[in-house]
C-alpha cells in the first residue's frame, strides 16, 4: 500500500509548507496549525457534505485556515505575547468551534460522499489503479502549490517576508510595516494548513476535531527530514524538500505502524518515534555543520 | 534637508533612573551636507540618529525631513526617507538572503507589491552599482550575504542605505567594526555616494581625526546637546589639538577621564 504513503505525505506535505513558512521563513514557531488544521478538516468537510463544490469547499478551508492565522497575528502584534501563547490560545479556541462546525460532533463521516477522492481516483479516466491516479493528482496538486510559492517568494513581497524572518530591521529599513507583513505571513501558512485539514479529510474519510494532535511536531519532522536530504538556498528547492521530507516521514511512520513489531514499536509508540526523528534530525545537521540548521533559503 | 527643533529624548521616564538623553537639541542641515558629530560616550549621539530614524520616541520638540514635520511617524515609514548604517556589519542586511535579493529589498521603499521582486533590467542595474563597490559582489549575486566579509557586508549594507537616495543618510560608526584597510574602503564609497547621490548625512564618529578629515561639518555633542559647531574654513583649519582644547572647555576641565576617547 505504497501508494497510501505516498497520497498521505503529499497531502500533508501541505501542512509541512504551512509550518515551513511559520518556523523556518518566518522564525515565529507557531502552533496554530495544530487548531486551523483540523478547523480546515472542518469547514472542508462539513461544505462537501452540504453538497457544496469541493473547489470552493477547499478554498473555504484554506480561508478559514488563514482566519485562524489572524487570530494569532492579532494576539501576538496586539498583546505582545510571546508566538508559543498566541498559537495555544488560538488552537484551544478553535477545537469548540470545530465541534460547531461539525455539527456538535467530533466526527464527520465523508464515506457516502466523497468528490474529492473520487475525482482523483479517477482523474486519469480510470486505465490504472485508483490509488495510482490519486497519488498523481496529488503530485500534480502539491507540484502546482509549490511552484505558486515559488513564484510567491520570488515577488516584492515573498522577498520581504524571508528577509523579516532573518532580520527585521532590513524590512523596517526598506519603509515596510513588519507587522502588517509577517500577519501575510502567518495567515498564508494556516491558509495552507487549512486546505491540508479539508484534503486530509477527504483521503481519512472524515473530519475529526482531532485531527490537529500531534501535527506541528509532524510537520516539524517532516521539514527537518527534508533538510537533512539536501542543502540549498534557492527557495524553490527549500519548498520541494519540504515536500520529500513529508513523503520520507510518513513512509518512516508506516514502516513502524507495520514491521514495527520486529524492533517491539506498536503504534502507540508512533509519537516517541516522531519526536526522535525530530531530535534525530536537528543532531544530524548540527553534527554535518555548517550554519544553523535549515536556515539557508533564497 | 532635515531640521531638529529642541528635541528632547528621556530615558526611564518618571523613573528613579530618569535620564535626559538629548536636551533641546536644535540642528539644521542643508541638502547635501555631510556632517561628522563626536561626542564623548553618553553624549548623545547615537540616540540622535535614532531620534531622526525613529527608533526611539521624543519626549519634545520636532524634527523635520524635506520641510515636513516627521517626529510621530513609525520607523517604517519615516523609513522611506531615511537611510541607515549601523556598526555592526550584520545589523543591516539578511544574512540568510542572497546579495541580489537584499539589495533589490532596499532598492525601493514602501510597501510590497505582488510584483517580480528582480525583473532582469532591475537586476543588470542593480549589478552595475555593485560593480562600483570594487569588491567582485557583481559576481557573487546568488551567494548568501553571511558568506561575505564584513567589510564587504558593509559595503553593501552603505549601498542599501543609498540606492534609493533616501533624504538623510544615518551612519553611526559604520567603519569602527572593520580593519583599517575595509575602514578605508568603506569611508571612500561613503564619500562617493554622498557626493553622487546628493545625500544629506549625519555621521557619528569616535574618530576625531576622521570627523575632521571627513564631511562638510563637525558638530560636537556633550550631554545631549549640540556644544560646538564648525564649518567651513574654520573647519578646515581644525586640529586634533584644537578640538581637544574645545573639548575641554566645553567639559569645564574635566577632561582626564576622557583622555583615552579623544586620541
Amino acid at each position: 500500500m505504497i501508494e497510501g504513503v505516498l497520497v498521505e505525505g503529499l497531502v500533508y506535505g501541505i501542512l509541512a509548507l504551512g509550518v515551513f513558512i511559520s518556523f523556518r521563513v518566518l522564525d515565529f514557531p507557531d502552533l496554530t496549525v495544530e487548531g486551523s488544521f483540523p478547523f480546515g478538516a472542518a469547514v472542508g468537510g462539513a461544505l462537501i457534505v452540504a453538497r457544496v463544490p469541493p473547489p470552493l469547499a477547499l478554498g473555504a478551508a484554506f480561508l478559514a485556515g488563514a482566519l485562524a492565522g489572524a487570530a494569532t497575528s492579532a494576539v501576538y502584534h496586539g498583546l505582545r505575547v510571546p508566538p508559543l501563547l498566541a498559537g495555544i490560545v488560538t488552537m484551544t479556541g478553535l477545537y469548540s468551534v470545530d465541534l460547531r462546525v461539525l455539527g456538535g460532533k467530533a466526527n464527520l463521516p465523508l464515506i457516502a460522499h466523497n468528490p474529492v477522492m473520487r475525482a482523483a481516483e479517477s482523474w486519469l479516466g480510470g486505465g490504472l489503479d485508483s490509488s495510482i491516479q490519486a497519488f498523481l493528482a496529488f503530485l500534480v496538486v502539491t507540484g502546482v502549490l509549490v511552484l505558486l510559492l515559488d513564484l510567491f517568494f520570488h515577488t516584492e513581497a515573498g522577498i520581504a517576508l524571508g528577509a523579516l524572518g532573518d532580520n527585521e530591521t532590513s524590512v523596517v529599513s526598506a519603509g515596510v510595516d513588519p507587522v502588517r507583513l509577517r500577519s501575510v505571513g502567518i495567515c498564508l501558512s494556516n491558509g495552507l494548513a487549512g486546505l491540508s485539514g479539508a484534503f486530509a479529510a477527504s483521503y481519512q474519510g472524515f473530519a475529526d476535531a482531532n485531527f490537529g494532535a500531534g501535527i506541528v511536531a509532524a510537520g516539524l519532522a517532516s521539514v527537518m527530514i527534508g533538510e537533512f536530504l539536501f542543502r540549498t538556498n534557492r527557495i524553490g528547492g527549500q519548498l520541494a524538500r519540504v515536500l520529500l521530507g513529508s513523503v520520507l516521514f510518513r513512509g518512516i511512520m508506516y514502516a513502524g505502524r507495520s514491521w514495527g513489531y520486529l524492533a517491539g514499536i506498536t503504534p502507540n509508540d508512533l509519537r516517541l518515534l516522531t519526536a526522535v526523528l525530530i531530535v534525530g534530525s536537528i543532531a544530524a545537521s548540527r553534527y554535518k555543520g555548517g550554519t544553523r540548521p535549515g536556515r539557508s533559503r533564497a | 534637508m532635515i531640521r531638529l527643533e529642541s528635541v528632547e529624548v528621556v530615558f526611564g521616564r518618571g523613573g528613579p533612573d530618569e535620564r535626559r538623553v538629548l536636551d533641546r537639541l536644535t540642528l539644521a542641515v542643508p541638502r547635501g551636507q555631510y556632517v561628522s558629530v563626536i561626542g564623548s560616550n553618553g553624549a548623545g549621539k547615537t540616540t540622535l540618529l535614532n531620534a531622526v530614524a525613529g527608533s526611539v520616541p521624543l519626549a519634545a520638540g520636532r524634527i523635520l525631513i524635506d520641510g515636513a514635520d516627521q517626529s510621530r511617524l513609525p520607523e517604517w515609514k519615516r523609513a522611506r526617507y531615511v537611510g541607515r548604517v549601523r556598526q555592526d556589519p550584520l545589523a543591516g542586511t539578511a544574512g540568510d538572503m542572497t546579495v541580489l535579493d537584499n539589495l533589490a529589498l532596499a532598492s525601493r521603499k514602501g510597501p510590497r507589491r505582488l510584483r517580480l521582486a528582480v525583473p532582469s533590467r532591475l537586476r543588470r542595474e542593480l549589478q552595475d552599482r555593485l560593480a562600483e563597490l570594487g569588491m567582485g559582489l557583481e559576481d557573487r549575486l546568488r551567494e548568501n550575504v553571511n558568506r561575505l566579509s564584513g567589510g564587504q557586508r558593509q559595503a553593501l549594507t552603505l549601498l542599501m542605505a543609498s540606492i534609493s537616495r533616501p533624504s538623510v543618510l544615518l551612519l553611526d560608526e559604520h567603519t569602527a567594526a572593520l580593519d583599517p584597510r575595509n575602514a578605508e574602503l568603506v569611508s571612500g564609497l561613503t564619500r562617493r555616494f554622498v557626493a553622487e547621490y546628493g545625500l544629506t548625512a549625519l555621521a557619528v564618529t569616535h574618530d576625531m581625526r576622521r570627523a575632521i578629515d571627513e564631511g562638510d561639518r563637525l558638530v560636537m555633542m556633550h550631554e545631549g546637546t549640540v556644544v560646538a559647531d564648525v564649518s567651513g574654513d574654520a573647519k578646515k583649519s581644525l586640529t586634533v589639538e584644537r578640538l581637544v582644547d574645545l573639548f575641554r572647555r566645553t567639559r569645564g576641565g574635566d577632561y582626564a577621564e576622557d583622555r583615552d576617547l579623544l586620541t
